[in-house]
């Protein structure tokens, strides 16, 4: 979809549901600035994703055929798109539920999955492509967790974080390990803890010297957990996602 | 497998121990960051890096699909060149075979050069039984074997060692001190090294890659070893893991200018050996005798099944070198001789351990490895094909997957289960929450996320 459509299904994902509803707010709140009507099919949960990495086909199946279903009627009345502020949860609509639903024995929920599942769009991938706004520049300076279902082929969202976290009048820092995971990892997080805290550990530890203001990104889980991580080392780093960051920039324009 | 921690210890505890030196992580972050910016402005020199690895993505696919026919040419280039093979079905007929050419030849002393095929066979250990003297003459395989342990990496076997730490070793062996310099500690290795050469009966060596068209061994190294344990003894077994087999030279140099790329990022190694055969009369140096193991060793299984593609591998350690798990743990935390993302896959695929069955667990799907494979192996989807085989252990896992589908998988539930957490949102403020169990392995290391009392839902009637 090249041209800029006239109403798009919010797919919230079920961390920012629980855990960060201003991500989800400040996703609406820039798609309306750009005319752009927003639908929150109701039935919607979580994409299956957690018991997916887990290897569980059947578990994944079942909690993600609700969420499937919740799309695809917001697609058949109208919504051109879905737009997610996840990198990780728009891959495991786009790739990875067809996949899903035929190892689950699912015929017809696959077929529907590879009709919904090309109209995900991850949320700086869609408003890369929409008109910049004018903004009250954040000036701050930000680094920038370039999460790992983001960079892979499979969406390659590597630059549109960046030039929009720009836009919003940032001052993006270049930092070693800003491509590198963040060890988060769904279940991993739960099954090796000690390992998942020494990946974010990592990171931080290189943000120490780096100083940012802020640590921007596109996928919540990623954030919590290096927040959760910087709060037990006993720093408050504030942690951000990109779409609260562009909303605050536009909403303090004049 | 003795020497290896599979067995000892579960993955978690594996883990937590390499996470307890701080040297080692030290250790590694210095040489993969040093191995992948070498990586990257190699492949900055070519002129369409996506492209070739592309096709060598295809090739590989073609060659391991036809894999038995191709062996079967390999085999008889091979004995017509005066080779002798076996076919070794698993790890004990490949130490058997290799036991007895040794025994015949009144073999006292080997030299060899790096394999890991030979770590999977536990052939030293093997051979030593037997009272045969093996030294490793790949500077960071003699380094491990002087240290008694494992190589920690498939390409650097002493990966996880500095310099102060390899000059401590080489001082116990010199029995005086040995300079910290790598220049010295070169010179030294060498001069020790020289002597093994002369005086070994049998040289033993891995195989890069074997070429069906010509029955012809490939040997990549860096120090020149490869070529001296080829050459100088009497005797030289090449073991080759089956599925190390390119089609013929012209797939040969797809992976050769991938391999050392993606190894070290050098264009070539310094020694690329390409063995035709034993020494043939009137040539002037060689082995009297050339035998060539092709192991099985649990690699057949894979073909026709949905891990194939891990027998596409060319062992050039990118995806350990990338791999952000690897970086913090290194190699003998995965417990057994191939680690990083790749060992992850072949551990499990080709050990019929119990405990091999967890390592799979042992990454966080970031996909760097698949990004970094320069023959494309979708690394991350063959983990996630072990996990499926692999259904979660404990009861209470088990229970807890139970209920999150009964309600998660309802949309009225859910959306209930969501106003619960809002309401225990209070609770998130208590300190006691993180010993609960659930949360407790969260709270390892990391604060719980504060819960807003008020979810996105609630916004949502708001302002929607």
């Amino acid at each position: 979809m090249q041209r800029q459509p006239g109403k798009v299904a919010l797919l919230v994902t079920c961390v920012v549901d629980a855990l960060a509803p201003g991500t989800g707010a400040a996703v609406v709140r820039v798609l309306r600035r750009r005319g752009i009507e927003v639908v929150f099919p109701q039935d919607q949960g979580c994409c299956g994703q957690p018991a997916w990495n887990s290897g569980l086909v059947r578990e994944a199946a079942l909690v993600a055929r609700p969420t499937l279903k919740a799309l695809a009627r917001a697609l058949a009345r109208g919504a051109e798109a879905v737009v997610c502020p996840s990198g990780s949860c728009t891959t495991m609509c786009r790739v990875h539920w067809p996949e899903l639903f035929s190892l689950a024995g699912m015929a017809a929920e696959a077929q529907e999955a590879r009709r919904v599942g090309e109209r995900v769009l991850e949320f700086s991938e869609l408003v890369a492509r929409l008109p910049a706004l004018p903004t009250r520049p954040d000036g701050r300076r930000v680094a920038l967790h370039h999460s790992c279902h983001m960079l892979r082929e499979e969406l390659g969202l590597r630059h549109q974080p960046v030039m929009l976290a720009e836009r919003a009048g940032c001052q993006v820092l270049p930092w070693p390990g800003a491509e590198r995971c963040c060890g988060f990892g769904g279940t991993f997080s739960v099954k090796l803890p000690e390992l998942s805290a020494a990946m974010a550990e990592e990171k931080l530890r290189e943000l120490d010297s780096l100083c940012p203001e802020a640590l921007i990104g596109c996928d919540t889980s990623c954030l919590l957990h290096l927040a959760g991580r910087a709060r037990a080392r006993g720093r408050d780093l504030v942690v951000t996602h990109l779409a609260e960051v562009l909303d605050a920039a536009e909403s303090g324009h004049g | 497998m003795g020497e290896f921690g599979l067995e000892h210890a579960p993955l978690r505890e594996r883990a937590r121990a390499a996470l307890a030196q701080p040297h080692l992580r030290r250790n590694l972050r210095r040489a993969t960051d040093r191995f992948m910016e070498a990586r990257a402005s190699a492949f900055a020199q070519l002129a369409d890096p996506d492209g070739l690895r592309a096709t060598a993505r295809a090739l590989r696919a073609r060659t391991v699909a036809r894999l038995p026919e191709l062996l079967e040419q390999f085999a008889e280039r091979l004995l017509a060149r005066g080779a002798h093979v076996h076919w070794a079905a698993d790890a004990a007929s490949a130490r058997h075979y290799i036991g007895e050419v040794a025994r015949r030849h009144g073999v006292r002393k080997a030299v060899k050069s790096k394999s890991m095929a030979s770590e999977e066979i536990g052939l030293n250990r093997y051979l030593e039984e037997l009272g045969i003297q093996v030294v490793e003459t790949d500077l960071g395989e003699w380094i491990v074997q002087l240290a008694g342990e494992t190589p920690s990496h498939i390409l650097v076997p002493a990966i996880h060692k500095d310099r102060r730490q390899i000059a401590a070793l080489f001082g116990q062996v010199a029995g005086s001190r040995v300079p910290e310099e790598p220049a010295a500690l070169a010179a030294f290795a060498r001069a020790c090294l020289r002597d093994e050469f002369l005086q070994a009966d049998m040289g033993i060596s891995g195989v890069n890659f074997g070429v069906a068209a010509s029955g012809s061994l490939v040997l990549v190294t860096n120090e020149g070893n490869g070529r001296m344990v080829t050459s100088l003894p009497r005797v030289h077994v090449a073991l080759m893991g089956m599925e190390r087999l390119v089609a013929d030279l012209a797939e040969l140099d797809v992976l050769l200018a991938l391999l050392a790329r993606s190894a070290t990022g050098q264009a070539l190694s310094a020694y690329t050996s390409i063995i035709t055969g034993p020494r043939r009369p009137g040539e002037a140096d060689g082995p009297e005798e050339l035998h060539v193991v092709i192991l099985d060793n649990g690699r057949s299984a894979l073909l026709g099944s949905d891990l194939q593609e891990a027998l596409h591998c060319i062992r050039c350690g990118a995806c350990l070198n990338v791999c952000p798990v690897y970086r913090q743990i290194g190699g003998h935390a995965y417990g057994w001789v191939y680690s990083g993302p790749i060992g992850a896959v072949l551990t499990p695929a080709l050990l019929p351990s119990a405990a091999a069955r967890e390592l799979p667990l042992a990454s966080s799907l970031c996909g760097a490895c698949w990004q970094a494979c320069p023959v494309g192996i979708p690394l991350h989807d063959l983990l996630l094909r072990l996990r499926r085989r692999r259904p979660p252990a404990g009861m209470a896992e088990r229970l807890a997957w139970r209920v999150w589908v009964a309600l998660w998988g309802s949309p009225r539930l859910y959306r209930w289960s969501l106003g619960v957490v809002a309401a225990l949102a209070p609770l998130t403020r208590w300190q006691g929450l993180s010993r609960l169990p659930l949360a407790s392995r969260w709270a390892r290391g990391r604060a719980l996320p504060r819960v807003p009392s008020q979810g996105f839902r609630h916004w949502w009637r708001e302002n929607g």
